[in-house]
């Protein structure tokens, strides 16, 4: 098995070689100083080049990578928090909030019936707190909360 | 006589009504903060920018708010490793060493009183010397021309790994990732596009506070779904939360010493606070340790490390303030709160803007008297905090920072952003590359080239101005030995090091 120390150099080296080509691509116009807009980004991927590289070469120990079931919990999380996401806005906040937290709790260990009466508890917290009282604009969903 | 006039002057801007409401709630959160494991200073100082940013609050009373949460952080973070063997945050895990065995002894709420003290001693101390070293710094900086900038710039990223870094190429290659998402966006000395791909949301680079709250916070709930169970729960009851004179007289020298030497370990740029208690107990250890009674519940082995980590937490503000560099990884989150409100750290913050700096010193030290009255007689309430569930703390605090992003940009591209830097902060964790580098590099990348820029148009594209002074010379200097110094003291330092779940540690 490759180990994770060598996926990272050799993502950091492509990384950093596409970091400068991307450099020299950059387009000068009129107004140039001495040493115009190309030069930093090409230092910065020379530094990432040469210390990926180095990870490369010389791999730390491999990591504790989360077993097969934690690691797909994790995946799980990541999905609530996108759909959170994009259903903030048409969903609304208090409604979008109180599912995903729920949701979140109940992948943390809550049962599913203390799960959901946590993420309401949340999800009403926050919109006292920050809404009603700090007068923060949250996303207002067709029912108008 | 100028500082005690300044003083003056900021204790008037301290204490109105509002000042003092923030710093007394940014003292209560800040310990609560601190004293939860899985929520340290960084993540949580990151998690409050947006919401004191978009509550509209001026330059002062944020900056009084967030750093009262930092300072209170630094006195929680106590709590949870007396009473359940738990860091609440890096820096508290010497506390763990001998303030556990103290608890499992039956003398926990002695403990936790002692190092209340100890707290209070070194942050005190430290924020006395904040008001006197930051003005003398802020002369210094005024030699500072593009070139010396530059070389500073360079000097804090060489040194950020500092003794805790694992591997310098990683934080080397931490560092590059920051600097190199800063370049995106409109470059602003000639108005050329660089890498936005032509995304419209890229054009105006991508927001610093979005990649800190993704990286600190989001990542942590991640590291919270990997190790589900973990729970916070209080076995030990309190007793009567007194100091003994016997004890108090016994560690007073403790105090003393991991007081100084936190204090210089936060000033140097790269040590921050897990250092300065590290340190501060290694001392004490040598010191003191005539009987082998070190590690099984010393009471100058509490009071030392508690002491330390509280001075550096002071410490590491006069590099932020006076020179716009900061030394940690809480610093540099309230470097980005600063750059938010438009104010730019530095020699021009002292005299174009003295009521935020004096302002802010003042408040701190007001602060202090707050926290020392929560975190000794109060402390049981706090204590109880920390049977708050991971299944209920870690979904809020998901939600909050989604509430806190989603203010400031109102836009799901960011959010989305946030998502994605929460993503990559938890592998980069995992491959233990630090995070700190990364956001210092995002923060201060476009500044970096600024001055390289002006540097180099000043001498007419002659590479040798960045080495053209003395000073220069000397930063450069600095900054090759603090990146090899570790390479070689580390290996000798670090089998010494408890080996505690670093990477769910928050840094400092």
């Amino acid at each position: 098995m490759i180990g994770s120390d060598r996926i990272l150099g050799a993502v950091g080296l492509i990384l950093g070689v596409a970091f400068i080509w991307g450099a020299t691509l950059i387009e000068t116009g009129f107004m140039v100083d001495a040493l115009g807009p190309k030069t930093f980004p090409v230092i910065i991927g020379c530094v990432l080049v040469l210390s990926s590289g180095y990870v490369l070469v010389r791999p730390d120990p491999e990591p504790a990578w989360p077993a097969l079931g934690r690691a797909a919990e994790i995946l799980g999380a990541v999905a609530v928090l996108v759909g959170y996401t994009f259903a903030l806005e048409p969903v609304g906040f208090v409604i979008a909030t109180a599912v995903a937290a729920a949701l979140l709790s109940w992948r943390l260990g809550s049962t599913p019936l203390w799960g959901a009466v946590s993420g309401i508890g949340i999800s009403l917290g926050i919109y006292v707190i920050f809404h009603l009282i700090l007068g923060l604009s949250l996303a207002r969903g067709p029912l108008g909360f | 006589m100028d500082i005690l006039d300044s003083l003056a002057q900021g204790f008037a801007v301290a204490l109105t009504f509002q000042n003092l409401g923030l710093a007394l709630l940014g003292c209560f959160l800040g310990t609560i903060i601190g004293a939860m494991p899985g929520l340290g200073p960084s993540n949580g100082v990151a998690i409050l920018i947006p919401l004191a940013f978009t509550l509209g609050l001026p330059a002062t009373p944020a900056l009084i708010l967030l750093t009262s949460v930092y300072y209170g952080a630094m006195y929680g973070g106590r709590i949870s490793s007396i009473l359940i063997n738990i860091p609440g945050d890096e820096p508290a895990l010497m506390t763990t060493l001998d303030g556990y065995p103290l608890a499992r002894q039956g003398r926990a709420g002695e403990a936790l009183a002692l190092s209340g003290l100890a707290s209070f001693v070194g942050s005190f101390v430290a924020t006395i010397g904040v008001a006197l070293f930051a003005p003398l710094l802020v002369k210094l900086a005024l030699l500072f021309g593009p070139a010396e900038y530059f070389a500073l710039f360079t000097l804090a990223f060489a040194t950020l790994g500092g003794v805790s870094s694992k591997n310098q190429a990683k934080a080397a290659m931490a560092a590059a990732l920051g600097l190199g998402i800063a370049m995106i966006g409109i470059d602003g000395s000639t108005g050329t596009q660089r890498f936005t791909f032509g995304e419209i949301h890229l054009l105006d680079g991508i927001d610093f506070l979005v990649a800190i709250v993704g990286l600190f916070a989001i990542s942590e709930v991640f590291l919270f779904m990997e190790h589900k169970g973990a729970d916070s729960a209080i076995g030990t009851k309190l007793d009567r939360i007194t100091i003994p004179l016997a004890t108090l007289k016994r560690s007073i020298g403790a105090m003393a010493r991991g007081t100084g030497i936190g204090f210089v370990a936060g000033v140097l740029p790269g040590a921050g606070a897990s250092l300065g208690s590290f340190v501060a107990y290694t001392v004490e250890k040598r010191v003191s340790d005539r009987d082998g009674t070190f590690g099984k519940g010393d009471v100058r082995g509490l009071a030392a490390p508690e002491a330390g980590n509280n001075a550096s937490a002071g410490g590491a503000l006069i590099p932020m303030l006076s020179l716009g560099v900061p030394g940690s990884g809480t610093t540099a989150v309230l470097l980005a709160m600063l750059l938010t409100l438009n104010i730019t750290p530095g020699p021009l913050l002292f005299t174009k803007n003295p009521d935020v700096v004096w302002g802010l010193i003042a408040a701190l030290f007001i602060a202090n008297f707050m926290l020392l009255l929560m975190n000794i007689p109060l402390v049981g309430l706090f204590a109880r905090v920390l049977q708050v569930p991971a299944r209920i703390l870690m979904p809020a605090v998901a939600m909050v920072s989604f509430v806190g992003i989603y203010g400031i940009s109102g836009s799901t591209f960011e959010l989305l952003l946030m998502v994605g830097f929460g993503v990559a902060g938890y592998v980069l964790r995992k491959l233990e590359v630090p995070l700190v580098p990364v956001i210092l590099g995002i923060l201060l990348g476009n500044q970096m080239e600024d001055n390289l820029r002006r540097a180099l148009q000043i001498s007419n594209g002659d590479w040798s101005i960045l080495w053209g002074s003395p000073l220069a010379i000397g930063l450069w200097a600095f900054a090759i030995v603090g990146f090899v110094a570790p390479m070689i003291v580390g290996r000798l330092v670090r089998p010494r090091l408890p080996a505690a779940a670093t990477e769910s540690a928050d840094p400092d």
